[in-house]
Parts: structure tokens; sequence; C-alpha cells
């Protein structure tokens, strides 16, 4: 078996999401190759090189991958396919967009988003939003999965892979970036944040939300929404934790004015610990949080920022 | 300019849906069936065009069994011209549905196809991705905000940490995302006109597409149930059982 991994990274740093994508790999049993295709990546080539398991790194480097369009990066995966039985990548925006482009052109089916290996050819993941899980078998002679990052750990440090580079595939020019805007962020990304504060539409507006970057500032914890508020327009889309938005999974997961919709739940139940903040003692929040709190969040929310104030003064 | 929009009948979002006790699948019997929510957004926004003068018919393509029809007449009430249903009892899975509609548009020769990002059952988020790949199209997927230009496309994304805007050459395939519009409710009278409103219906038989699945389920499971935990009183007592209890904090 040889399993080639899709680096997901921004040309100058490998993002996290791979190192937990290099996990399953390493699950499946077989050699690892990483394919990083961008522009002026060498640093991403050397810092997956470094993670342990993999054997090879194939560097694709050319403009038109600068930005790691779907239409280019499947067109160089697909020439590389042939030596391959497994093809991942992270069930990320980037994944989601590339992969299944890829199986088309290979004529297999793509599993995605999975959440436990079984066996090379079986696999587990979510289905109507993680309410229930489905066991899949692939017959395909190439397996194309995408892996959610927050069921794998990440994979370390500790390899010394070979760096090759690999010739580009013209661009048909069907497609071209024109631009991107990042929300700009001092707190960690939500995927990848130790704690997460989340506010829904308890909220009331966007402007509210500064009582959650209050605490969420004295934590170091990222700031997340429910579908709900982001529907609203009190935040943007990113911010959006739940089935149609970001999967995350931190050590602690604070969800204020959050009533705790199916949709919300499949998006933060494997939080480690869950906190509840809401006014309305029913809210089904309550039901999977492990400390809950009925109380008006206008209320609770600066009063936490104080507690906090209170135990970094206590050390 | 002519759009094609793909819509799928799935267990409605409000449905809390169960495994089967044999783990075969899961419950569907007497379920409420709505249209993928995402495929709502697609069939708004071809509208959407057509009204503001840029798209001249709209067609709305479902895949699967008889009651699929009911689906298309929403989208007919909502303002696409007519429907084309591909009729099967078989389980069709993203592949052998990207390959339908790449013969449906094969013969139907649309501009632009729009669907949802993902259907709320399989979860998959790759019908629209493999239409594209089959076709040899373009991609815009998880589509924020659409400008339609001369022979082209300007599609901004939904992406980690932010949006991103590509450019497409016509023909291409956009998958929607939730905040592309907010889907039209239906009328009375709407719903009236969307029966007489013509509607095709073929076998994948016909478009010579093998429709097989290539993923077997093994089984079907709920997740093990978190249990709720304890309520606390005041703000105080939780910061004390974060830092305490938890050590999270």
């Amino acid at each position: 078996m040889s399993i080639l991994v899709l680096a997901e990274h921004n040309n100058t740093a490998l993002k996290a999401a791979t190192l937990n994508t290099l996990t399953a790999a390493a699950q499946l049993g077989g050699d690892i190759a990483v394919l990083v295709a961008g522009q002026g990546c060498g640093a991403v080539a050397e810092a997956a090189a470094k993670v342990a398991g993999v054997k090879k790194v194939l560097v694709a480097d050319a403009p038109h991958y600068a930005n790691q369009l779907a239409e280019t990066v499947a067109a160089l995966i697909v020439n590389l396919a042939g030596g391959y039985t497994h093809i991942l990548a992270p069930a990320t925006a980037v994944g989601k967009n590339i992969l299944p482009r890829v199986a088309a052109l290979l004529d297999v089916a793509q599993i995605s988003d999975i959440i436990k290996v079984e066996s090379a050819d079986t696999f587990v993941r979510p289905i109507y939003a993680g309410n229930v899980l489905a066991t899949v078998q692939s017959k395909d002679p190439i397996k194309v999965i995408t892996v959610r990052g927050t069921t794998f750990p990440a994979a370390t440090d500790g390899g010394s892979a070979s760096i090759e580079s690999v010739a580009p595939i013209a661009d048909s020019g069907a497609s071209s970036f024109v631009g991107q805007q990042l929300t700009k962020s001092d707190r960690p990304e939500l995927t990848a944040a130790r704690i997460i504060v989340s506010g829904g539409r308890g909220m009331g507006n966007g402007e509210n939300f500064k009582l959650l970057e209050a605490v969420a500032d004295k934590l170091g914890a990222a700031v997340g929404a429910s579908r709900a508020a982001v529907d609203a327009g009190f935040v943007p889309n990113d911010y959006q934790v739940g089935q149609t938005g970001k999967v995350v999974a931190p050590e602690l997961y604070i969800a204020v004015g959050i009533s705790g919709a199916i949709q919300h739940l499949a998006g933060m139940k494997d939080s480690k610990v869950i906190a509840a903040i809401n006014k309305d003692e029913e809210a089904p929040i309550f039901q999977v949080a492990d400390y809950g709190l009925v109380a008006d969040l206008f209320v609770a929310m600066p009063e936490m920022a104080k507690e906090l104030d209170k135990l970094k003064a206590a050390g | 300019m002519k759009i094609l929009v793909a819509i799928k009948r799935v267990v409605d979002y409000n449905v809390k849906v169960r495994a089967k006790a044999d783990g075969s699948g899961v419950e569907t019997a007497n379920v409420k069936m709505s249209m993928n929510p995402f495929d709502e957004i697609a069939v708004e926004e071809a509208v959407r065009m057509q009204e503001a003068g840029k798209a001249k018919e709209i067609v709305a393509v479902s895949l699967g069994v008889g009651a699929c029809q009911d689906t298309i007449r929403t989208a007919l009430a909502m303002g696409a011209d007519r429907g084309i249903l591909v009729e099967t009892d078989a389980e069709l899975q993203p592949l052998a549905v990207a390959k339908l509609l790449k013969a449906v548009v094969e013969k139907e020769q649309p501009n632009l196809v729009i669907l949802g990002k993902q259907a709320i059952d399989d979860d998959a988020n790759q019908t629209g991705q493999m239409l594209a790949a089959l076709l040899g199209w373009p991609q815009g997927t998880f589509a924020s905000k659409v400008e339609l230009g001369e022979g082209s496309l300007n599609v901004t994304r939904e992406v980690d940490g932010g949006l991103e805007t590509v450019a497409l050459k016509l023909p291409a395939v956009v998958t929607t995302d939730l905040r592309l519009n907010e889907p039209r409710f239906v009328k009375l009278p709407n719903i009236m006109k969307a029966k007489k409103k013509p509607l095709d219906v073929l076998k994948p038989a016909d478009l010579g597409v093998d429709v097989t699945p290539r993923l077997i389920t093994l089984k079907v499971q709920e997740p093990p149930k978190r249990q709720a935990g304890i309520k606390v009183d005041t703000v105080a007592a939780l910061v004390d059982k974060l830092h305490k209890e938890a050590h999270v904090i």
C-alpha cells in the first residue's frame, strides 16, 4: 500500500490539519508521501519532511498552484495517482473543494470526512449531521478520502523524508484567483484553539459579542458562533460552529446564549468539557453540558470576566 | 443564458433521524421529506438571476424515487421553468449522481449549473465538484456571492478563515453556501401554477449511466450519547469548577 496526502498550507507554513490527516494515513499502514502544491513553498516541504512517518515529500512549485485552485491541483494529483492506493486530504474548505474532483476523474467514490479507520478499505463517517455514524467499505482500486481532523491526534515531528520536485501540469486557465478577505484576528483559529467561547442568537446583536471577546481574551480562547447567530448577521460565517460550519473539539467549549440545535451540537459535541450559559433552563444545550448555568448572559459574562481576573490574581 | 439546478429530496432538517434497529440504515418510513436546504438556496439564486434579466430559462433536475416529483414541483413554484426527474429506486451515490447530471447537462446544454454544497442526509459534499470534473468545467464551491459577467462568473467562496473570490469561465458549476441568499416562501398561486409546468421523467438507462454503488454501507449506528452534567448556581461556582474540577482553565 502507498498513500498520498495532500498538504494544506499557505505557501509559508504547513497547516495543522495536515498533521491530523497524516495520523489517519499512518493507521492505514504503508508508505506515506506528502504532496505540497504551491508557489515558493519550500519551507512547507521542509516542515512536511520532518513529520514522523512521512517517507517522501513531493513538491509542485508553480504560479498556478499559489492559491490551490481545485482545477489545477486536482489535475496534478490525478497525474500522480497511478502509484497510490489511497489519496487523503484534510476535510477542510481546501480538501473538500479539491478531492471530489480527483475522485471523479479517477472514476472512484470519495469517502468524506472519516472519523475512524477500521481497515485499509473500511471507514466510519458521520451522516445526518453526526446523528448517525455509517461504517462504509470501498471496493474501488484507489480510495480517495477526506479526514475530519478533530478525531485524529496530530502527527509529531521525528521524520526525515526525502524531498523531490514533480513537474507541474499546464493550467487550463478556466479558473483564476481574484482575491481573498481573511478575517484578521489575534485570537487562535477555531479548529486549533484549546478553548472556544461561542455565542448564539441570545447575544442579540454583533456588538454584544464584545462580552464574549473580553472573556475569550482572558482565556486565550477563540470566539465562535452558532448558525443562528451567523444567519442573524451578528458575526461572519467563518465563526460558525456546527454541521454547516466548522467541527471543533477543544478542551473547553463555553456555549453562551446557544439553545443547542442538533446542527450546532454536531459541530462541538466532541469537546472535552462543555460549559453552557443560557437563561432558558429547558435549552437542549444543557443535556450535553458538563457544567450548566441558568443565567442572563448579559449579567453572567461581565461577571465571568471579573472572576477570571480574580483567578489570575490568585495565581 | 440557461441555468440547470440540481435538487435533492432529503429527510427534513427538523427531523431527528434514528438508526434502524438492525443497523442497516436510518428510519425513513413516515418521516417528513423536504428539499435539501442548500438546494433551495441554489434554486433561489437561479430565480434571482432570471428576475434580474440575466437568465432565460431555469431547469430543475432531481434524481431518485417518484416522490422527487414533489421536490421538483417546489422548485417550479419558486420560479424554475420546467423539471426533469431521473427516476430510479436504486441507491444513488454522489459519483453516480454526477454522471447522471453530466448526461442531462449534455442534453440540455446549460451555461451554468447550481447545486447545494452538500445534502444534509449523507453530508458528502461531493456532487458539484464531481460534476465539474466530469464535464471539464471550472467550479465555484461554497459560494456566498455570485456575480455574472460576460462569459464569466465571479464567485466569492466561504473558506476557512474568511472569503476567497475566483473568476470562472462559463460554462461552470457553482455550489451554494448558507449566506448566498435567503430562499423565498412559496405562495399558493405559484404552487397552483407550478402544477402546469412541464416535468419530464427519464430513467438512468435512457442516459446510459451505470449507477451501481461503489461504497457498501456495512453498518449504521447512533454515536454514544453525551451525558448531561451538573448545574451550578453562580458564575463564581462555574469558574471554580472549570478550574479546580475540570482543570481546563
